[in-house]
């Protein structure tokens, strides 16, 4: 049988897409292994032990200078940039990219400036965000709504733009004013491919934040990681980096159920 | 119930002719199907009608009035493909016409009003077949189902012209049957004007009062650019088929099939 026409079951799939993840692990437990024999001190590749500790002290215990434990005021610090600054990119792209989308006018005007604004690299952006906004939380969410923005409205403008002509035509033989197209036709099957593009955005604006963290903060995962770093403290990086990864899977996992108990019609739009 | 008369119109994109000395009368409560090869400007013509292109020169007239040159209320549109919204139930479907109508704002209604007009909406999915299935997606209709559900869309708003893109061209023969008959009473109990653009020329025969075919009549390669299609034929059907002996929109009141005797 051709390979393109062999499927794996249910039960091979589990364990096929398990396998990666435990190859990782046991490839780290080897290194860990064979540096730790040769140095006892090395802190390049920490024993599990070595971790649990130092996750038993970041995350379970309270740190006698701040009164708070680190790992979740590090957590609520990030969060909060990262929900915030999401929440405006997401509410003024929704605006725009419809407006762009299916006004002809408007798109004449912001469409090529949207086009040029979302070529700026953001992070070249951030010394002028720092010098005009100063260190403070402006700045960090500033950074990832300038970051994460133009693509959002690009990508909605042209999902708008892909609604069949027919819709829009028969909205009009209804009787529907620009606005009601926009309410009753438009907003509602963009929703759920907002949800789309959040999850496409979700990797820059982790980028974004942690970048801002390690640059000018005085807490946040980001923050954490980059102060450690100075001590080579593996220990906590590895484990941070773990939390990060699983804290930036359950929003997209979370983004991916929202659509589908939100929006049931739209997986057969998807599928057409 | 509107007559619609087109005047010397031409229509053309750049150096490309497509439509030329296109004059015509359509009476009211006609029903016209259009006929002719593909890329001969049937669809053209359509889309004039529905004022999404404008003509060239000359000009088109409703009633006497020229036409408004973007779509309305007035005329009805049933395409082949994506005439229903996919984010909305079957009900919800039929309901958006009149909640479109009376909520400018909101472009919803609530409590009695709404209460009234999902009354009117089932009463009208009862008789284009589709009760049962009102609180589906159209995703999970059929073919025929979603071109019925349509149909129902569109003449909930009460338009007085009806404009069909080759409706029931993807459609199984014996759906395509079901769906002529919905079709010949929905013209005979409404008001109705109807233009239907369509490649069968046996539902064309079968359906319309008056069978108009579009042609190029230059076939030269040189001369395609430059020729557009004209009218070629004009046929009234004989015996004469005229609509609808019960008047008014008796589709509102919810009845059963046995107005059809104006066949």
């Amino acid at each position: 049988m051709r390979l393109v026409n062999l499927k794996p079951g249910r039960q091979v799939r589990f364990y096929l897409a398990g396998l990666p993840f435990i190859l990782v692990a046991v490839a780290y437990l080897i290194g860990s292994h064979i540096r730790l024999a040769e140095n006892p001190d090395d802190k390049l590749l920490p024993a599990l032990s070595t971790m649990a500790e130092a996750i038993r002290h970041m995350a379970f215990e309270i740190d006698v200078r701040t009164g708070s434990i680190p790992l979740l005021s590090d957590t609520i610090a990030s969060l909060d940039r990262l929900l915030s600054a999401l929440a405006i990119s997401t509410s003024v792209a929704l605006v725009l990219g419809i407006m762009i989308g299916l006004l002809p006018g408007v798109n004449a005007l912001m469409a090529p400036f949207v086009g040029v604004a979302s070529m700026v690299p953001p992070l070249a952006l951030l010394p002028i965000l720092f010098i005009a906004m100063g260190l403070g939380e402006g700045s960090k969410v500033a950074l990832i709504v300038i970051g994460t923005l133009p693509f959002i409205i690009r990508y909605l403008t042209l999902r708008v733009l892909e609604l069949p002509r027919e819709q829009l035509i028969k909205a009009q033989t209804l009787g529907a004013s620009t606005w009601q197209i926009a309410l009753r036709v438009v907003l509602p099957q963009i929703l759920p491919r907002l949800i789309d593009s959040l999850q496409l955005q979700l990797g820059p604006a982790w980028l974004f934040l942690i970048a801002a963290e390690a640059i000018a903060s005085d807490s946040g995962l980001g923050y954490r990681i980059f102060l450690v770093r100075r001590y080579l403290s593996m220990d906590v990086i590895i484990p941070y980096v773990i939390w990060i990864t699983f804290l930036a899977f359950l929003m997209d996992a979370g983004l991916s159920l929202l659509q589908r108990k939100l929006f049931p019609w739209f997986a057969s739009v998807r599928s057409e | 119930m509107s007559a619609i008369r087109f005047e010397n119109v031409w229509k053309e994109y750049g150096d490309h002719i497509v439509l030329e000395r296109i004059t015509l009368d359509v009476a009211s409560r006609a029903f016209i199907a259009l006929v002719g090869p593909s890329g001969c400007g049937k669809t053209t013509f359509l889309r004039m009608l529905l004022g999404e292109e404008s003509p060239t020169r000359g000009q088109i007239l409703v009633d006497g009035a020229p036409l408004k040159p973007e779509p309305d209320a007035d005329r009805g549109v049933v395409f082949q493909r994506y005439s229903v919204f996919p984010h909305l139930t079957v009900l919800q479907n039929v309901l958006l016409g009149r909640e479109l109508q009376h909520a400018k704002l909101t472009g919803r209604l609530f409590g009695a009003a709404r209460r009234a007009a999902v009354d009117e909406a089932m009463a009208l999915l009862a008789e284009v077949g589709l009760s049962g299935h009102e609180h589906k997606y159209p995703a999970s209709l059929s073919g025929g189902m979603q071109q019925r559900l349509a149909l129902a869309q569109a003449i909930m708003r009460g338009p007085k012209i009806l404009l069909l893109d080759e409706p029931f061209g993807a459609l199984d023969p014996g759906i395509r049957a079901d769906i002529h008959v919905l079709m010949k009473r929905l013209w005979h109990e409404t008001e109705l004007t109807v233009v239907m653009v369509t490649h069968d020329l046996s539902e064309a025969f079968r359906l319309a009062t008056r069978v108009i075919a579009l042609e190029r009549s230059r076939s030269r390669p040189e001369e395609l650019e430059r020729y557009g299609a004209t009218i070629s034929r004009d046929l009234e059907i004989y015996p004469r088929r005229t609509a609808g002996a019960r008047q008014v929109a008796t589709i509102r009141s919810g009845q059963d099939d046995q107005a059809t005797n104006g066949v």
